[in-house]
């Protein structure tokens, strides 16, 4: 009897939980859907929904890292993939015939073979979520097959990175090398692609996918799936004594994440008017990395967060102090792997919130064992011995 | 019931020219309770290694269910139906007790079941009845990060009780447990033990000795011996490898000594008197010259142990010589000394310890009484 | 054969370039299991502490001149050791035993460092001096008082903004200097002229061998020999090696892991300032100097197994002799001759320049690692993995 109350009240915090975060979700998307718009100027929202992009990336990140502990030093591969899926398409909006302009430059006459499918947008559609989504998977598979794990997994992400890099910066005929691909000239739907009624569409979609790749991310980690990352993470040895093979889950989930991040890297791309090998730059990598870890690892709203504010500071100091830049960032990697192991939401929760309230007068910190004086089973009890002493009396 | 459920043939393993496992056979009936023992590095942990498939053997094979365990993944091996716990308590330390019991209990092990499928309710049904067996109700929704040890070491094995397999593999459950704790973790155990086969790795003899039915002592990557408790604590060689050093008397001796220990134990304290009579007579038993007797009171002074079940022990001793000597000895222990100056030589608990003995040993009413009046004659003279 | 001979050669330098680079590196991973990304930078400050050097003995003139590369040895050691022994005290030994997060801590210090080199002027000298003379001697004196532990964390925090305070505004006192600001190095890459007897090369047939390759070579059997006789020979190394094996054993032996910790980290980084005074031989040297070794260098460590020094020789040696093979060119001159080889020719056509054989490599890397994930020689036994 008592059981089944505490289940039904539990079950009834935790619908009451999901509807206020429901209803929040929904107000900051509609804040930056619509609110945002109308007041900011063209040039700071065009940054705002770059930030927003870059934050996708780091749910993705988040997703490998914080919920399932692989450091990926080279997600900078699948988002540079997807936004060179992206721009390709972009650079075949050409009349019949005409092939993109830096081609013949290096004595190039026929289109590559690969480029072909890019003349359709629901197949680069695909491709943006797709090529990274494979690529990934395949790099995962041959790396956790062997149990290759830690610090190995990192490097040989970075290696990878690195060799992509190479590859790009090095095949002018192919992918146009270190010059890269320039979209901000393109059409796209008969519309210029730089031209602000396009950048306005970009934003919103933007905005959309943040809320959406949220939401698939939630998904994920909020089950038993998510149960078994973190599982993984604390001791991925006795999950496969337990009949799971973290094999697959470690592939899927580092699949999905590279194909989160070839979404960010086409939202990107387009915003920011070009897509070159740099994107795969070993600092820019690890950058990402910085940006869940200021947030606050395996929370998924830290990562947004730790995404828009580390990328803002960076705008307003390379604006202002280039050179200070690289020191500061520096700092912050040290300061955060030293001091807030757990980001600012972490932080927030473990001390922040209580100091808060504590603060404001309106609750005490608890200073019992855990949640015992708010459990309601406790309560029922105590009510019964209270009863059950009156009877005496 | 003969089925076995585990046979292990010729097992070698070798890490770097370090034999850890050699040439171990070992076999085993489903439904069974095994207790493996040994002293330290004698290849307890890397036998379950082997069987989980944590490490691939070298040479040999281990069949469970007859089906041949080389080669196979650890999570297929443990989907096929051997469960583990671990020397330490490895538990998901970031996630719940309720959720920890829960990714154990779950059927669907794959990577999309996981993902799309809802668990079921008998699930939920499952781990609530689990929390209340190992009695972690209260705090099924903390973190296993605040758990106490002895809490962890429950939370794995009802980890290992929802994964329901058919062989459970358990090593040193009892470790860092209080007295109390062990009682329940070894009921437990032998509760289990109606439904499923268990291996159990242990150093606490006490505890052992609570569940043991058939024991197995490992030593330098091999099997020593096999038997029940009883014929373990007696064999010569478990003795030598637990002590290091050979007893010099044999299986029988051994067993005569302690029932006559035991006898000395049965009003619950042992006398210098009855240690006196106990070794001088079995000494001049064994030995003929002074010196050797001498060394061997010294020696045996270390087996006077005091809990032996002596039902078990006695229909070892075959001959009916062996037996005389046994009623001889143990009439004149108890007999030999008082716990007070008020008391009888033979209080009660001894006499009824003496007359159980006598059915025991089956001996004719006059070999008895002759036997008796031998004793009686002796002490006097 | 000539040509495959000469090719080797190359093959076997551009490994000992590796290796040198590598050693520091395999002696910090495989002792203390801590990645160090700022591993190149180490090796990028003993390149800057040999143009310095270099420098300093141009004033000098010809002569001596030419010995310049001896006194930059050990100067650069000891350079790069001395950042190496602060950067483990004032931050990695707070992480062990959490090597993700010990990597991006290092990968803070390089941007840092990186940073530094490119703008380190005057004032820049000046004000750190301040910052740490403010600082550390203030700690050094408060910490005398009784009640230093009670007040230490609000005290330290209070003196990092206080210092860092002082020593800005001198800063901008100073900067009007012009003398002063003047950056030391600047962000352009800068040349290490090679004593004369160190240019050209010994003929050989129609090829030379470069005399600089020699001298690396040279310089990497010296340092692993020096390595090998360290850990085995001397006491310091045997505690190294104790400490490896089991920690806690060896601080009951009263072994100071501490001490060994720094030391091991001082050794490693200070093999990397010699890999530095290496590196200028090989072209000029710049503040990103260090990052086109960095990922190079960890391939090394990892296909060679852990804590394994042959591993690590036989890796490098491997990775650079293909690197060589397929980056210029040779494998696929010898399938140029028949035509019945055409497709074999163009794929590694396709893969012949620096840049492309790395990708190669890296696919070749990874296909080993399928066969032996844990590298040529891999940790055995039931402690290996937990």
């Amino acid at each position: 009897m008592i059981n089944l109350d505490k289940g039904t009240v539990i079950k009834r915090q935790k619908r009451r939980k999901l509807l206020i975060e429901g209803i929040a979700i929904a107000a900051i998307g509609l804040v930056l859907c619509l609110l945002l718009p109308a007041i900011l100027p063209a040039f700071r929202l065009k940054l705002l929904g770059r930030f927003l992009s870059l934050a996708i990336v780091a749910l993705g990140i988040d997703l490998i890292w914080g919920y399932t502990g692989l450091l990926s030093l080279g997600h900078g591969i699948f988002f540079a993939l997807g936004g060179y899926g992206l721009a390709m398409h972009l650079k075949l909006q050409l009349p019949e015939g005409q092939i993109p302009d830096f081609f013949p430059l290096y004595g190039v006459e026929k289109l590559p073979f690969f480029w072909y499918p890019f003349y359709s947008f629901p197949v680069t559609l695909i491709a943006i979520v797709l090529v990274p989504t494979i690529v990934a998977g395949l790099l995962g598979y041959l790396v956790f097959r062997n149990r290759i794990k830690g610090v190995y997994f990192s490097i040989l992400t970075q290696a990878a990175l690195l060799v992509f890099f190479n590859f790009f910066n090095g095949q002018q005929k192919l992918i146009n090398g270190t010059n890269g691909l320039k979209t901000d000239t393109d059409t796209l739907f008969g519309m210029v692609v730089s031209s602000s009624g396009m950048q306005l569409a970009f934003y919103e979609v933007t905005v959309l996918s943040v809320l959406i790749i949220y939401l698939l991310c939630r998904w994920l980690t909020s089950g038993r799936f998510g149960r078994i990352l973190i599982a993984i993470r604390d001791d991925e040895n006795r999950v496969r004594f337990s009949g799971y093979d973290p094999t697959g889950f470690k592939v899927l989930v580092f699949a999905i994440s590279g194909g989160i991040a070839g979404v960010a890297g086409a939202l990107y791309t387009v915003q920011s008017g070009i897509i070159t090998p740099s994107f795969m730059e070993v600092a820019f990598s690890i950058e990402m990395v910085i940006w869940v870890a200021v947030g606050g690892r395996g929370t998924l709203i830290g990562a947004i967060i730790g995404t828009l504010l580390v990328t803002f500071a960076r705008t307003l100091l390379s604006e202002q102090f280039p050179e200070v830049w690289l020191f500061f960032q520096g700092a912050l990697f040290l300061l955060v792997v030293t001091v807030l192991p757990n980001g600012i939401v972490g932080w927030v929760k473990s001390w922040g919130w209580e100091k808060l309230r504590s603060l404001l007068g309106l609750e005490e910190p608890m200073v019992t064992y855990p949640s015992l004086e708010k459990d309601p089973l406790v309560q029922q009890e105590r009510e019964e011995l209270e009863s059950v002493q009156d009877n005496q009396r | 019931m003969a089925e076995k459920i585990l046979e292990i043939d010729n097992l070698t393993v070798n890490f770097d020219g370090f034999k850890a496992l050699n040439n171990l056979n070992f076999s085993m009936d489903a439904g069974e309770l095994r207790v493996i023992i040994g002293p330290n590095g004698a290849g307890k942990t890397t036998f379950l290694d082997v069987i989980t498939g944590k490490v691939q053997p070298t040479e040999g094979t281990v069949r469970f269910k007859g089906k041949n365990l080389r080669k196979i993944a650890e999570h297929h091996i443990s989907r096929l139906g051997i469960g583990r716990k671990f020397q330490t308590p490895r538990v998901y330390l970031n996630l719940s007790v309720r959720e920890n019991l829960d990714l154990a209990c779950n059927r669907q092990k794959n990577v999309f079941a996981t993902l799309f499928q809802r668990p079921p309710a008998t699930d939920k049904r499952n781990v609530f009845g689990l929390l209340e067996t190992v009695g972690l109700t209260a705090k099924a929704d903390l973190k296993a990060d605040l758990l106490s040890h002895g809490e962890k070491q429950r939370l794995e094995i009802g980890m290992l009780v929802a994964q329901s397999p058919e062989l459970l593999l358990v090593d040193e459950p009892v470790a860092g447990l209080t007295d109390e704790e062990t009682e329940n973790v070894g009921n437990l155990l032998l509760a289990l033990a109606e439904s499923h086969s268990i291996i159990v790795i242990e150093h606490d003899m006490e505890f052992v000795r609570q569940i043991a039915r058939q024991v197995t002592v490992l030593h330098q990557g091999s099997v020593l011996c096999e038997g029940n408790m009883d014929r373990i604590q007696n064999d010569p060689r478990v003795i030598e490898v637990y002590l290091g050093q050979v007893p010099s008397i044999g299986e029988k001796e051994m067993i005569m000594l302690r029932i006559a220990a035991s006898m000395a134990w049965a009003d619950g304290n042992i006398a210098t008197e009855e240690i006196d009579v106990v070794l001088t007579r079995l000494s001049r038993q064994f030995a003929d010259d002074e010196q050797q007797q001498k060394e061997l009171q010294h020696e045996l002074r270390d087996y006077l142990g005091s809990k032996v079940a002596i039902a078990d022990l006695v229909p070892q001793l075959e001959t009916v010589a062996e037996r005389e000597i046994v009623l001889k000895l143990s009439y004149e222990v108890i007999s030999s000394s008082a716990r007070t100056a008020s008391e009888d030589l033979i209080n009660e608990e001894e006499a009824i310890a003496y007359v159980n003995l006598i059915k025991l040993l089956e001996l004719p009413a006059e070999t008895v009484k002759r036997l008796e009046a031998e004793v009686q004659a002796m002490s006097k003279s | 054969m000539l040509q495959l001979f000469f090719g080797l050669f190359n093959g076997i330098s551009i490994g000992s370039v590796l290796l040198i680079a590598a050693l520091g590196l395999a002696v910090v991973f495989g002792l203390m299991g801590v990645i160090n990304l700022a591993h190149g930078e180490l090796m990028m400050l003993g390149a800057y502490t040999t143009f310095v050097v270099q420098n300093i003995f141009k004033m000098l003139g010809d002569p001596w001149f030419g010995a310049y590369i001896f006194v930059a040895l050990p100067v650069a050691f000891i350079v790069a050791a001395l950042v190496g022994l602060a950067l483990e005290r004032g931050v990695i030994r707070f992480l062990y035993g959490r090597p993700l997060e010990t990597l991006l801590a290092t990968w803070g210090v390089s941007l840092i460092l990186r940073q530094f080199v490119r703008s380190v002027n005057g004032v820049l000298a000046i004000g750190l001096v301040v910052f740490c003379l403010l600082f550390f001697g203030a700690w050094v004196l408060l910490s005398r008082r009784l009640d230093w532990q009670k007040i230490r964390n609000g005290v330290l925090t209070i003196l990092v903004f206080l210092s860092t305070g002082i020593a800005t505004v001198t800063g901008f006192l100073l900067s009007g200097q012009k003398a002063l600001a003047k950056p030391w190095f600047s962000a352009r890459n800068v040349d290490v002229t090679a004593p004369a007897w160190l240019r050209g090369g010994l003929p050989l047939g129609n090829f030379q061998i470069p005399y600089a390759r020699i001298f690396i070579i040279i310089l990497t059997i010296a340092c692993i020999v020096g390595l090998y006789l360290f850990f085995n020979r001397s006491n310091w190394g045997l505690r190294i090696r104790a400490v490896t094996q089991n920690r806690q054993m060896s601080a009951c032996l009263g072994i100071p892991t501490n001490q060994v910790d720094a030391l091991t980290f001082a050794l490693g980084s200070g093999l990397a300032g010699i890999a530095g005074v290496a590196i200028t031989l090989l072209g000029s040297v710049g503040p990103n100097t260090g990052q086109n070794y960095i990922v190079d260098t960890f391939m090394v460590v990892v296909v060679g197994g852990v804590g394994n020094l042959l591993g690590s020789i036989i890796a490098a040696m491997a990775i650079g002799t293909v690197t060589y093979l397929v980056g210029s060119g040779t494998i696929a001159l010898l399938f140029s001759q028949n035509s019945a080889l055409q497709g074999i020719f163009d794929f590694f056509t396709f893969f012949a320049d620096s840049s492309m054989a790395k990708v190669m490599v890296f696919a070749l890397i990874i296909t080993f690692l399928q066969f032996k994930p844990a590298g040529i020689f891999p940790q055995k036994g039931r402690t290996a993995e937990l």
